[in-house]
């Protein structure tokens, strides 16, 4: 099992005939994904990569089948409007790959998919993917190097950063332990899908033995996983790695959501309520792999 | 965060109708003087800063007399906060206070809303009071749809304690200010305190609005400078990077000088092997990474200068101008470039953007360069192949070298370094013939000596040219798309040809990528 994508999982790509669309669609394909079509308005009937490409989500539906999940790669501005097409059209789950979708947009996106019972990752994500099964945005790259670079086995990454969730996988694949499925959640500071929310899924999922997360400074998104552990809703045990230390407040790394609030949401409060809870919090990336295999050996013996 | 200043936020709530104090902007002791005087009553002088807590600085003054006014504005303008000068102020009539409330909106990331937050006990209090007593504070989550409605606002006015018409005139200012906040797109607003006067009616006596930095450009009558967040104006190389990054939407740039550590170590001459001296020119890739990166430096001891992140798969165009305006920070004795390690986006681009910067630079420090993920080999190679004989040692590294192990480097190869520093030269970069021929790119120029091509045999610049856009003609390299498809994005400013050329061929390839202002802003060092 992994969460919220697998080989079955039937995709489109919203803005398949623009630059990123066209290139992370190759690499959706190459790596095993089930792309069933394409949407860019006036372009209906061209193809990419093989893929058809239709005027409209709904003309998707209706000449291919059951959609599940839209991967959505136009600019920024236009990602409100394909959002709320996506989810008028009742897609179940949407990947919103852009970067720089103003909060409002976001918060309309997000009290729709609400009325939906639909959910969404991102914005600001490179993706999500399934080891061996499926990738959705741009995680990898390439398929020949997501295939190198990422074993499947017993462990969830949530992650905050794309960089970081590629590289936390990839350290821990080359020690040899193996992921369910990883998920850069975005780094804006309102995400359809945040760490709490990927957690609940990795509890529920069978395959999931151990999950890894990091955080960043800002948001309140690593206090309510501890909150979750707490009150006994996750039972999994959980890594986590925050970045920021060296953040001073006012200083924003990249991230809108990296900010230091009036000490809600710094890096010591972060830190704090999750050993608090239970969590192996660690220092360094060097230290996942090892703190893994400590505790996924733990596991077995018992 | 695009923050927006207390008489630019007053100014917004007063076009939704919300009553302010009556008063004007001052620049000099004057001004102050004349805005008394027309006011005609005591006054208060508040300076115009992003920085919080002005009460405690002494930047708030009451005067009872426009000659008063005039004397402690005298006090005020030219006031030194967090390394910035107050040039501004606001004149505006005492209110006489009857009671003060606090009225604000919050993003709650938890629910995915904005929430109204308001609290029938305000003033500079009000932290203390949220901590304390947190059921003083009432709030409601909004439904951006429907927007917020007069029968929610009473009924949070009701739940605050509010009764009679009070209840109902806060209710109509709360439900002002959403729309005030809603209009601009701001992530956050505050009005503390919210005033009940004695004249029985409602003021906004202080608010501040911080604008969503993704949406500042569909308010372009708000005026805003640089869409993000900073609580000082921001540096003049912040401003010229700025402009870099606004023009050119290909991956993201973000730059940051990080003052306090040059107001903190003061000049660097004579800092001997203390490493708490060292300062380094820091290029991130990747907001985590970039964070993981940083920690590595910062915990060898070094300083850094600046903040810096390129990433989203930027052209390397755009890493190119990074490095000069990283490299135009004077001082630096070493340069690392590290992001999360296992990159999605294509790292060749950014190692052909380093290796235009550094030998335009001459580049004299020690530089590491992590390059991990995607193309990391190609990426290594670049860097090894092209940057051996300038005088500062770079070395590259991928994904299995961890930032820890690469800091370390760092610290190896500026000791190795004897104390060299970067001293910011203004070295043009050499300029193609006058009317040679060339093609526009969405940011800059490509320009060929013809002379020099015909010369070469190899025409290895068609072969480099990863887009495909270039062909011979008559011997010669020309574009083999219009010069228009070229100029919208056909030519990706890889740099690939221009590299290829130098060290191959006869380096007849020059491509311009002009950072307006910082020419000037070298010479003004």
């Amino acid at each position: 099992m992994s969460i919220l994508v697998d080989e079955r999982s039937r995709v489109i790509i919203q803005g398949i005939t623009g630059r990123e669309g066209m290139a992370r669609t190759r690499l959706m394909k190459e790596y095993g994904t089930n792309v069933v079509g394409g949407v860019t308005p006036g372009r209906g009937g061209q193809e990419v990569e093989g893929v058809p490409v239709f005027d409209s989500v709904e003309e998707a539906r209706e000449k291919t089948g059951p959609v599940d999940i839209s991967v959505i790669f136009v600019p920024a501005a236009l990602v409100r409007d394909a959002a709320l097409e996506a989810l008028a059209a009742d897609v179940k789950l949407l990947v919103l790959v852009p970067d720089r979708v103003p909060i409002y947009d976001v918060l309309e996106i997000a009290r729709t998919a609400e009325d939906k019972g639909a959910r969404f990752v991102g914005p600001n994500t490179l993706g999500l993917l399934s080891p061996g099964k499926a990738v959705l945005g741009m995680i990898g790259g390439r398929a020949e190097r997501a295939r190198e670079w990422f074993l499947r086995g017993p462990v969830g990454v949530s992650s905050r950063s794309g960089g970081m969730t590629s590289s936390i996988a990839y350290y821990l694949s080359k020690a040899g332990i193996g992921l369910s499925t990883i998920v850069h959640v975005g780094g804006d500071p309102i995400i359809g899908t945040s760490h709490p929310e990927v957690m609940a899924l990795f509890q529920d999922d069978p395959e999931t033995k151990l999950a890894v997360m990091f955080g960043e400074i800002g948001t309140t998104q690593e206090e309510r996983v501890a909150d979750l552990i707490q009150s006994g809703r996750f039972t999994k045990p959980l890594i986590a790695y925050i970045g920021g230390k060296a953040a001073k407040s006012g200083t924003r790394f990249s991230h809108a959501g990296a900010i230091v609030e009036g000490g809600r949401g710094s890096y010591e409060t972060k830190v704090q309520r999750l050993r608090e809870a239970g969590a192996h919090v660690v220092d360094a990336i060097a230290d996942i792999p090892k703190k893994a295999a400590e505790l996924l050996a733990t596991a077995t013996e018992a | 965060m695009a923050k927006l200043y207390e008489y630019q936020s007053k100014k917004l709530l007063h076009d939704a109708g919300i009553r302010i104090p009556q008063g004007g902007l001052a620049g000099t002791p004057e001004e102050a003087r004349e805005l008394a005087e027309a006011l005609g009553k005591p006054v208060v002088l508040k300076i115009q800063t992003w920085v919080t807590g002005r009460a405690a600085l002494g930047g708030i003054q009451f005067a009872e007399t426009p000659e008063e006014a005039e004397e402690k504005a005298r006090g005020l303008l030219g006031l030194k906060v967090k390394a910035y000068v107050i040039d501004r102020i606001l004149v505006e009539e005492k209110l006489a206070i009857r009671a003060e409330y606090f009225a604000g909106l919050v993003m709650d990331d938890a629910r995915k809303v904005p929430l109204l937050v308001f609290s029938s006990t305000g003033g500079s209090g009000v932290e203390e009071i949220a901590r304390h007593s947190p059921d003083k504070i009432v709030t409601i989550p909004i439904d951006v749809r429907t927007g917020l409605r007069e029968f929610e606002t009473r009924d949070l006015a009701h739940k605050a304690g509010l009764t009679g018409p009070i209840q109902l005139q806060v209710a109509d200012v709360l439900v002002r200010l959403y729309k005030a906040a809603r209009t601009v797109e701001a992530r956050s607003a505050e009005v503390n305190p919210l005033v009940l006067a004695e004249d029985g009616n409602i003021y906004a006596a202080d608010c501040h609005l911080v604008v969503d930095d993704y949406a500042v450009h569909r308010h372009p009558e708000l005026g805003i400078e640089i869409a993000r967040e900073f609580d000082r104006p921001p540096t003049v190389l912040e401003k010229i990077a700025y402009k870099v990054e606004e023009k050119d939407h290909r991956g993201t740039f973000y730059f940051l000088e990080m003052a306090e550590n040059r107001a903190e170590s003061g000049p660097v001459e004579g800092a001997g092997a203390d490493a708490d001296e060292i300062l380094i020119g820091f290029h991130g890739a990747g907001g985590g990474g970039s964070m993981m990166s940083m920690d590595a430096v910062q915990a060898k001891g070094f300083k850094t200068a600046n903040y810096c992140d390129t990433s989203g798969n930027p052209p390397a165009s755009k890493v190119y101008r990074a490095a000069k305006i990283i490299l135009s920070q004077p001082g630096l004795r070493g340069y690392f470039a590290s992001g999360s390690g296992v990159a999605s986006q294509e790292q060749y681009n950014s190692a052909r953007g380093l290796v235009k910067a550094f030998i335009e630079e001459g580049l004299e420090i020690p530089a590491v360069i992590r390059l991990g993920g995607n193309c990391e080999e190609e990426a290594i190679r670049i860097l090894a192949a092209y940057l051996k004989r300038i005088p500062g040692r770079v070395e590259g590294y991928g994904r299995d070298d961890l930032p820890e192990f690469c800091a370390g480097r760092m610290e190896e190869l500026i000791r190795e370094s004897g104390g060299a520093r970067h001293a910011v030269g203004n070295i043009p970069p050499p300029a193609p013939p006058e009317g040679c021929y060339g093609f526009d790119t969405l940011t800059g120029r490509v320009s060929f000596n013809h002379d020099r091509c015909r010369k070469c045999v190899s025409k290895a610049c068609v072969g480099a040219c990863t887009p495909g856009i270039l062909k011979v003609e008559n011997d010669l390299p020309v574009l083999a798309v219009s010069p228009e498809d070229a100029r919208r994005g056909k030519c990706t400013e890889c740099l690939a040809c221009e590299i290829q050329c130098r060290f191959h061929e006869r380096a007849a390839i020059f491509i311009e990528l002009p950072i307006p202002g910082l020419e000037a802003y070298r010479k003004s060092l």
